[in-house]
């Protein structure tokens, strides 16, 4: 019996042959399950696209249609901590558009097991702590330049570094590594800084006192937010500010399931098939958020066209409008007089083989009944005659 | 830190990559009826095939998890920049 329904592996996807076979009756005869499999083919065959149907501009549509049911604010997290999420509108946009910077970077940082069950929450806290960036001006009082003998002076807030977990030797280590050509000397409260060169002047002291104030003391850098909260089960650190690469390196962080709403950074560190991934749970995350219903095929075939290229690609000018090779199609979205006088430039060709162009010029348009063509091979001798 | 690597393919987004042999890609683009240039590409630099060594040109058969079609096979072409 298996084998009947395995001859049908190449004509039906696997879930439709795993449902088949979840669903027939034990005992069931060779013959029936036959006629069984090619109806099922059959009913298969008749609810696939039909070819030259515009899959895309019914994309559009449906993707289209809630978007004017969306709302155009940017929420707060549910609940605790003034963390910022895009949602709606915007985020859609910013998706869609591909933007290298996003309003809200965040990520969701699933953990290893000890972590995870939240047994020991002052472990937990202090690994929140650890991911945290913490900058050289988040635990000083004051910076202050000493215009004699040109050093500057960064006073130390102790409990703040306390509560964090810092002393004064990791910092001055964490200096050191980041700022060249200064001698640090620790002064119990404070940390002095001189310059080695002697020709250092004024201007140079106060240029390095605003830098000082951005060096990352502790934590991964561009984390400027952490929020430990209790998914189901487990707890999950959720943080504002993103840097991938840098959270799977950490021991604690359960790697294969922590993710980034920034899709350049999984294209990165993941590649092209994960930002795929990644743009359809996004958009899938906003639009079920507003309570609204859209089919998955509309939104995987989007994140297909962003992708074609092998590099995330905006629906922009600039993303996969430019990659089109028809001049009239690209004049036609944005910008026309540019690209019709680039296009003149150079002599480009355009065969008409797509839609805008066809209505552009009054043809019909291949998709649908439009799409076959006629090819007629003239009679030799009929030419000859003539 | 001494960490085991971490392994793309094993986080949960990234689907299972492999490449096609000469054979394959033949019979491939035979179905299809397509030339090579004409298939998706990925790049050559692309983290998620770091470990299969695929050259330019190569194809590279894509096994998505899909909420549709339960596995779907996509394909990608080896680009060059």
């Amino acid at each position: 019996m298996a084998d009947i329904i395995s001859e049908y592996e190449d004509r039906l996807p696997p879930k439709i042959i795993e449902d088949v076979r979840n669903s027939i009756a034990k005992g069931i005869s060779e013959t029936k399950l036959k006629k069984l499999l090619e109806a099922t083919c059959e009913e298969y065959k008749n609810s696939r696209v039909a070819p030259g149907e515009s899959v895309g501009l019914i994309a559009a549509e449906s993707i289209g249609e809630p978007g004017t049911q969306m709302t155009l604010n940017t929420f707060h997290f549910a609940g605790v901590a003034e963390m910022n999420v895009t949602l709606g509108l915007p985020r859609i946009i910013e998706i869609l558009d591909g933007r290298k910077e996003l309003d809200n970077p965040m990520m969701e940082i699933y953990l290893k097991k000890p972590f995870a069950t939240g047994k020991k929450i002052e472990d937990l806290r202090h690994l929140a702590l650890q991911i945290k960036e913490t900058k050289l001006k988040d635990i000083a009082t004051e910076f202050t330049i000493n215009i004699a003998d040109l050093t500057i002076e960064v006073k130390l807030d102790k409990d703040k570094m306390k509560e964090i977990d810092l002393t004064t030797g990791k910092v001055l280590d964490a200096i050191s590594k980041q700022l060249k050509g200064y001698n640090l000397r620790d002064n119990k409260d404070s940390i002095v800084l001189k310059a080695r060169s002697k020709e250092d002047s004024f201007n140079d002291s106060y240029k390095t006192k605003e830098k000082i104030k951005e060096i990352n003391v502790k934590g991964i850098k561009g984390i400027f937010q952490v929020l430990p909260v209790k998914r189901e089960e487990e707890f999950v650190i959720i943080t504002a500010g993103s840097n991938l690469a840098d959270i799977l390196q950490l021991e604690e962080v359960d790697a294969y399931r922590t993710t980034t709403n920034n899709l350049f950074e999984i294209e990165h560190v993941l590649g092209i098939e994960a930002a795929r991934q990644a743009i359809i749970n996004e958009i899938l995350k906003v639009i079920e958020s507003q309570g609204l219903n859209v089919d998955v095929r509309h939104i995987m075939l989007v994140a297909d066209t962003m992708c074609v290229s092998g590099t995330v690609k905006g629906i922009t000018r600039y993303g996969v409008v430019s990659e089109k090779s028809s001049v009239l199609a690209r004049a036609s979205f944005e910008t026309p007089i540019k690209h019709i006088i680039n296009a003149a430039l150079v002599g480009e060709v355009d065969n008409l083989d797509s839609v805008v162009e066809n209505v552009m010029i009054n043809q019909a348009i291949p998709i649908g009944t439009g799409l076959p063509g006629l090819t007629v091979k003239a009679p030799q001798k009929a030419a000859k005659e003539k | 830190m001494k960490k085991p690597k971490f392994k793309v393919d094993k986080h949960t987004l990234t689907p299972k990559h492999l490449k096609l042999g000469e054979k394959e890609k033949a019979q491939l683009l035979e179905r299809y009826h397509v030339t090579s240039k004409e298939l998706p590409k990925i790049q050559k630099t692309d983290s998620a095939i770091k470990e299969l060594e695929a050259k330019p040109g190569d194809i590279v058969k894509i096994i998505r998890k899909s909420p549709t079609a339960g596995d779907a096979v996509f394909y990608r072409v080896v680009s060059d920049v």
